[in-house]
């Protein structure tokens, strides 16, 4: 049975093929990362000043992003056209322009080759044969839009304007945390031991947050009695979910003795980790979204920080973090986020055990490709939206966007 | 080399007690008496594991950041109680210290470090290296860091943290 041979009309059982094989691994490249999507590639405030660049990957793909001196920001694929070496060898910087260090050949800051070393030769001999005219050519370019401070691109030629791409239920969490001038304080990287999509799965799983995080459960950061919601954009490519901590309706689910995660006893010396503001007049104090790909915003408590989950082969991706706040915060606001920030990344005392299940997903799945996962909480539908979280609604949408582009 | 460090340098009693002080911080952590990690710390410590970038571009937040020795004691508590992650140990090599100012009863000193990790039967991978910004407070007797800053040498994790380095 190939992979790929999904069901449309059920997402709820899913080959494990799909974390492994080659050749699924090949064709995302084409059809998720070079095709129909709109790829995160930063923040605006990353890139303050003309000039300022950063490298970074979609897919396999390395690119560059700049801004250019008319304030623009650029993407483009950071590979000379000459002979394929990477152009920008640094991670981040500022530059006139784009030169190749190989040859010297150099491009302006929209990618266009501007100038060939030695193109007439010297002294007459030598020199770029004739026929190759540089004004036809340029680093392969990224269509790019920015909303609310994200940078996003796409290979795509015929794509929906990014704000169409997300549709409407999206774009009002994203203005809702990000539309205000904000402040990068920190940003943060590690690989992980297993597929991408293993990772993006695990961001848009409602039903295990409470299940495999003690941290969550035992200090009601989220419990699935709270009050709160899942939602997917059409066609299941995006998803959103948001609970409420002040509404919580627990009537004994999560009875310390059931409930491996629920820790009655478990108490902290320095509380004042938690410590936290209300800073969003709707009252959610957790929210975790999804945007197709491979890209993710969340709002835990007060702590704001995007995740980029990138491919390095089928078997290893490397996730970065953003952390953010906003430049309005008093200086208690700002050291509250930078406390709270002990939960996310690498050391993260929630996020730490995210990193890990995807390897131990990786390995449990050996050798068992055709052998499928179960999707089945909350029925096998892709509702729009539910009340309830404890459904994976969510990560079977993401699995009817994936195939959705693949079965082009 | 300015005059006040040869001079510093050369107080080897102080730069031997302090060797000795973080070669018990890194035994403490490599023999799993993670109960007595906190001890290294004063009260109102900071302790912060940062990378170079965030470290360079004077980003504050902290893969593990603790304000107090509160904090310092909580995420030893997590990691034996709360969090769930592959059983795996450490083993520090640790260098000399370098002191890089002296005032009063207070030292600063920078030291580096490598750290492997060994996942169960795993083989042991280099999981970080970088240097402790340290501030040390000596009352003559005992020293104690007021603060200690891990500069991670690059940005890049594997997995995850969850032991202190």
């Amino acid at each position: 049975m190939s992979p790929l041979d999904f069901n449309p009309n059920d997402f709820s059982e899913i080959p494990y093929a799909v974390y492994s094989d080659d050749e699924i691994y090949a064709e995302e490249q084409k059809q998720v990362f070079q095709g129909r999507a709109w790829h995160f590639l930063g923040m605006d405030i990353e890139l303050p000043n003309a000039g300022d660049f950063k490298t970074m990957f979609v897919g396999d793909t390395p690119v560059i992003v700049v801004r250019d001196k008319e304030g623009k920001i650029n993407a483009m694929v950071n590979r000379c056209v000459h002979r394929g070496n990477l152009v920008c060898i640094e991670e981040r910087g500022n530059l006139d322009h784009l030169t190749c260090v190989y040859h010297n050949w150099t491009y302006d800051l929209q990618g266009n080759l501007a100038s060939i070393a030695f193109e007439r030769g010297i002294q007459g001999e030598g020199g770029m044969a004739d026929d190759y005219d540089k004004s036809c050519h340029a680093l392969p370019k990224l269509a790019v839009e920015t909303f609310c401070g994200l940078v996003f691109g796409t290979f795509s030629e015929n794509m929906p304007s990014l704000t169409d791409y997300f549709g409407p239920e999206m774009c009002s969490n994203i203005r809702r945390l990000l539309d205000r001038d904000m402040e990068l304080l920190g940003r943060f990287q590690h690989g992980l031991d297993g597929n991408w999509k293993l990772y993006m799965e695990n961001v848009r799983d409602t039903y295990h947050a409470t299940l495999l995080h003690s941290f969550m459960t035992t200090f009601r950061l989220n419990r699935l009695s709270m009050k709160g919601a899942v939602e997917v954009s059409e066609g299941g490519l995006h998803h959103l979910t948001y609970s409420i901590r002040t509404q919580d309706n627990d009537q004994g689910q999560y009875d310390a003795k059931e409930i491996r995660a629920s820790k009655d006893d478990y108490t902290l010396n320095a509380p004042e980790l938690l410590q936290s503001w209300p800073e969003f007049d709707c009252g959610t104090t957790l929210a975790i979204q999804s945007l197709f790909p491979n890209f993710s915003i969340q709002q835990l408590s007060n702590v704001i920080t995007l995740r980029l989950i990138v491919p390095k082969g089928p078997h290893k991706s490397e996730l970065t973090w953003w952390v953010l706040g906003a430049v309005e915060d008093t200086p208690e606001q700002r050291a509250m986020r930078i406390r709270q920030c002990n939960l996310v990344g690498p050391g993260g005392y929630i996020a730490m055990e995210d990193g890990a299940v995807v390897g131990w997903v990786r390995r449990g799945v050996k050798g068992a490709p055709d052998e499928r996962s179960v999707l089945a909480m909350g029925g096998r539908d892709i509702e729009r939206k539910s009340e309830s979280r404890c459904n994976e609604l969510a990560v079977r949408g993401f699995w009817q966007g994936w195939h959705g582009l693949m079965e082009n | 080399m300015p005059d006040n460090v040869v001079s510093l340098e050369a107080d080897a009693v102080l730069l031997h007690r302090i060797d000795t002080f973080n070669r018990r911080y890194g035994h403490v952590i490599d023999e799993d008496l993670l109960e007595d990690w906190p001890i290294f710390f004063s009260e109102d410590a900071k302790y912060l594991i940062t990378t170079r970038q965030n470290h360079e571009a004077n980003m504050p937040v902290g893969l593990i950041y603790c304000e107090n020795r509160g904090m310092i004691e909580d995420r030893v508590s997590a990691l034996r109680i709360a969090n769930l992650y592959e059983p795996h140990s450490y083993r520090h090599l640790i260098d000399p210290p370098v002191i890089t100012a002296r005032q009063g009863n207070e030292l600063s000193a920078q030291t580096s470090f490598a750290c492997f990790r060994t996942v169960q039967a795993s083989a042991p991978e280099i999981f970080c290296t970088g240097k402790y910004l340290d501030r040390i407070i000596d009352d003559g007797q005992d020293l104690q860091f007021k603060e200690r800053i891990v500069v991670c040498d690059s940005e890049r994790i594997d997995t995850l943290i969850a032991i202190p380095l």
